[in-house]
Formats: structure tokens, sequence, C-alpha cells
């Protein structure tokens, strides 16, 4: 499993104004989603713990070396980052092509990209599809796309960033099972996200980011119980804690079979 | 009279064998808040796509049937005049902002240039639609320098401007934060209010159920129930079409608890609330 420590990290993009203003944290084995308003600096954190940014002050450590002593490519073995948006990611003409350039990229040889390739096609549910454009499918497809091509890189560190959009109730289902699998691996699982649902049934810890600083870090039912920290991050609780605190229990749950537990006994 | 009678509607995508569409049909009164769901490529898309006339006169392709909003046949209507008539907002409002203005105010103003409104009516317009918005104090801002759930609703505000009388909002707030996503909700209802009918296409379950007044469930291309949310989510073969009924469905289902009235499971907050409260499940024993 990966050591990932943030210290005193800082970011920004120009003179005037500070993304990132100062965090220190380190993540654990627990499956972490970030959570936070529209521009609280989640994504530059991703692309900071990629390497695609250096940081301005401060620095993250990997397995105890610095990003900023890494290249991209050297960081690209190690991390691996599922963006927002598709077309960020994809650019060849086959499926199967576009899962097999990130492997083949790190050095991976040739016939064990080809195995972990399927078994990433396999895990996103698109086996059959290799011969495909991934511009002839769907957007949630070609996410699902997007993520395979990661997962078959066999990277310690996984971050997928925003993977619920556009994804209907079987592809969530995928991605939860996905980041329960990773995590069963040893893998360091991270999730910038906006799906709170998705936070309350997949992930162990949540981390809230709010104008560029880190507000709360705990696990994730605690998180969720901090109303001032909710409110101050633009947040709102899942939907089963929600109705929680509707019904003025004096301790909440996180899924639909906790509370229909509670509900039974 | 409905503002929106859907007849028959066959469509096929060019070099393909399947009807995306497959002989829907379906009527929308004015004002009428319609949330469409189904798994995807159900045909969500498609439809919208068939309401606001890019299908078939962007998108070629198979068609039959007809779309018609007030008796205007729309595929008889060019899709740069059919825009005054029904508006689409985009999952992503990037990709709806010219990225050409300087301003909040003038971005609104885009779509009323183009369709030559005289000045004095476009500024009435403009700002109508900021104050139904609640935007009017990022009038002066530069566009990009707004959070994504108020520069969402600067783009509705662009879409309302050209007094449209349907709006499409396809996946409107999946890529904003929580607080985002729900001023973009209240802002669309609020329009809802004022006779303006909404086409939302939409994963979140929960927010389907709290703002439509109907649902139109559809699966391979093919309508297979509109109804109201509560009729909609109680059904026992929903998961079969590859949808989630909302978290207080669920619980409803799994507890068997229905609303007294309609004899369906609850489909909000509010209703589960009530529905538990008369089960006593403000006080559950465990605790």
């Amino acid at each position: 499993m990966a050591v990932i420590e943030i210290k005193d990290l800082h970011f920004s993009y120009t003179a005037e104004e500070e993304v990132i203003k100062g965090m220190n944290f380190t993540i654990d084995a627990r499956s972490t989603a970030i959570i936070g308003q529209n521009g609280a600096g989640k994504t530059t954190f991703a692309k900071l713990l990629k390497g695609l940014l250096k940081p301005t002050k401060g620095e993250i450590l990997l397995n105890g070396t610095s990003t900023k002593d890494m290249t991209v490519a050297m960081l690209a073995k190690q991390v691996g980052m599922v963006f927002q948006n598709p077309n960020d990611q994809i650019f060849k003409y086959q499926v199967l092509d576009e899962v097999l350039f990130g492997p083949l990229q790190i050095g991976m040889a040739k016939e064990n990209a080809r195995r972990k390739a399927e078994q990433a096609l396999e895990a996103v549910g698109l086996t059959g599809l290799e011969t495909t454009n991934p511009y002839d499918l769907g957007l949630s497809a070609r996410k699902l796309v997007a993520v395979a091509s990661i997962l078959a890189m066999d990277t310690e560190v996984i971050l997928f960033d925003e993977p619920t959009i556009a994804q209907d109730y079987a592809g969530k289902e995928r991605l939860k099972e996905i980041v329960r699998q990773l995590r069963n691996q040893g893998k360091t699982v991270i999730t910038i996200t906006h799906d709170m649902n998705f936070v309350a049934d997949a992930f162990e810890r949540t981390i809230v980011f709010a104008g560029g600083k880190m507000i709360a870090d705990d696990d994730t039912k605690s998180v969720f119980l901090q109303k001032d920290v909710l409110e101050k991050a633009y947040l709102e609780q899942p939907d089963v804690m929600k109705l929680c605190t509707e019904l003025g229990w004096r301790e909440s749950v996180l899924s639909i079979d906790e509370f229909v537990s509670a509900i039974q006994k | 009279m409905a503002s929106l009678n859907i007849e028959h509607l066959k469509y096929k995508y060019p070099g393909t064998d399947r009807l995306a569409l497959n002989d829907i049909s379906l009527s929308i009164e004015t004002g009428e808040f319609i949330g469409i769901i189904g798994r995807n490529e159900s045909g969500k898309s498609s439809l919208c796509q068939a309401i606001a006339g890019l299908i078939p006169n962007f998108y070629k392709g198979a068609y039959g049937g007809k779309v018609l909003i007030d008796d205007i046949e729309v595929k008889k209507v060019p899709v740069d005049e059919l825009c005054e008539t029904v508006g689409t907002v985009f999952q992503n409002p990037f990709n709806q902002v010219t990225g050409a203005k300087a301003t909040v105010y003038e971005e609104i103003a885009f779509g009323l240039e183009n369709m030559g409104v005289p000045k004095e009516e476009m500024i009435r317009r403009i700002d109508r639609a900021m104050e139904l918005l609640d935007i009017s104090k990022y009038r002066d801002r530069y566009p990009f320098d707004l959070s994504g759930g108020q520069m969402q609703r600067m783009a509705i505000a662009g879409v309302i401007a050209m007094h449209p009388q349907v709006i499409i909002l396809d996946e409107p707030t999946s890529q904003l934060d929580p607080q985002g996503r729900e001023e973009v909700f209240q802002a669309v209802q609020k329009l809802c209010g004022q006779g303006i009918t909404i086409i939302l296409v939409e994963h979140n379950m929960e927010k389907i159920a709290q703002y439509s007044n109907r649902v139109a469930l559809l699966d391979a291309g093919t309508l297979i129930d509109f109804d109201t949310p509560q009729k909609i989510f109680s059904r026992v073969d929903l998961e079969q079409y590859g949808v989630e009924a909302p978290v207080y469905t669920q619980i409803g289902k799994r507890l068997n608890l229905t609303i007294e009235d309609t004899g369906c499971y609850p489909v909000t907050l509010e209703e589960a609330k009530t529905v538990l409260l008369r089960k006593g499940g403000n006080d559950p024993v465990w605790l």
C-alpha cells in the first residue's frame, strides 16, 4: 500500500490567488473520498498528486519521495488518474488500444498488458467492445473506457475525478464494486465526487475541502454528522442520513440496510 | 390544450438497425415538470433532441410520427427558429457559455441579440431572467469567475430570456456541488410556476421524485410508463429497466410502508418521514 503524506501543501495558478492554501494530512489504507464545493481545490489537489502540477510551496511525499523530484513519467507508474471528462483522456480509435496504451507506456510487457487490459474491460463491463471506437460509445460507456485504461496500468494509487457523472444505476453499482475490489487488492483509492450517496456507500474515510483548505477528515459517518462543516463546504448529508435527521434519531446511519435493520430490531 | 404532443414518434440514427425511439406517444400540459428516466442508451437524450427539433433537422436518419408544440410540428421549423419555442440547457455550463462575452449580462443577451430583439425589450427580458434565477448581483461579473451553480443558472437565464415555452434540461446539475444543485432545481421549479414546461433528464432519482409532476420511464427507445413519481417508483419491475428507485422508496419497499391514500411507496424525504412516523420510526428500539 502506498503511503502519501501531504505537507504544508500550497498551490496557485496565478500570483494573485492561492487555490490550495496549506494542507497537511496523510492518506492511509482506507478508501478515501474528497468532497467540497465547486472550486474548493479538489481537482487541483488530484493533479498535484498525479504530478501534472507542482506545489508552489510544501510537498507531497509518495512512499517517502517528493513528487517535486519525480517526473510525470515516473509518477505514471505509481499513480493513475481517471479524468472527469473522458474526452480529455481518450484518443485512440479502438477501445482495446486505448486501454493498452497506459500499460505499454509504463513499460509493462506486451502479454501482461493485454491480460491486464482484458481484466480491466471485464471489470467495467465492456468486454466485447474491444474494436469499437470509444467515440461511438455514449458518455457513460466512454467514462468506463477511461476507468479501464487506468485499472489496466495496475498502479498503487488510483484517483477518480467525479466517476459517477452520467452513470446510471448499473454503472454506479459497477463503480462501487471496483472501489471495493481495488481496496481489497491493497490499492490506495481516492475519489473526488459531489455524489454524497456514492460516498456513503463506498468510502471509509472522507476529507472535506473548502476554499483551498482541508476542513474535516474523519470516517465518513463522522464527517456527515458535522453540520457546520457541511454548511461551510456547501455540502449535504447522504439521503439516508437526512431521513435519520428528519426523524430526530439520536444516532444516524449511512445505508439503507442499516436503516431497515434499525427499524426492524 | 396540451402544450406538447408526441404522436407515434419513431427514429433511427443513420447507419443503425435499432430504433432509438420506438413509437412514443405522450401528452404534456403547459407548465408541467416532467422527469425522463431510464438506463443509459434508453432513448432519453434522443427524445429530448426530437422535442428540440434537432432530430430530424440536425441529426438525420429515419423519422416517423410527430412532435407538436401548440399544434406547430417541430420538424417543419428550422432549428434556429425553434430555439425561441424550445430551449435546451446542457449538462456542462462550460459547453453553453459563449466565451465571447465579458459579463454575465452580455452573456445572457447573446441569444436575444441573435434573434434581433429590440433593445428595450432585451433589457426587460434580461432583468427579468436574472431576477428569476437570482443572479442580478452577478450582472457585471466575468462569466467564468462564477461558481458552477451560478454559471448553470446564468446558462438557464440565457435560455429563458428567449421566452421558450418548453425548457429541456439534460442532467443539468451532475457537475455541481449539492448546494449548487439545489439552487438550480429551485430556480427551475420557479420557472415551472411561471407556466414554462420543464423536461428534465436526470439520474438522481431523489431529485426527479422531489420536483416532477409526472415521470416518463423509457427502455430501449420505448415508453414503458408515464405517470406520477409515486406510481412509477412503486413499480415492482423498476430494476428490470435499469432504474434504482429513490432511497426513500427503497426504504418504503423494504419495510412495506405505503402512503395511506394512494397505496404507493414514499418517494420524497417528507413522504418517508410521514409514513415512518406513522409506524413510530422516530423511536427505534435499538437506540
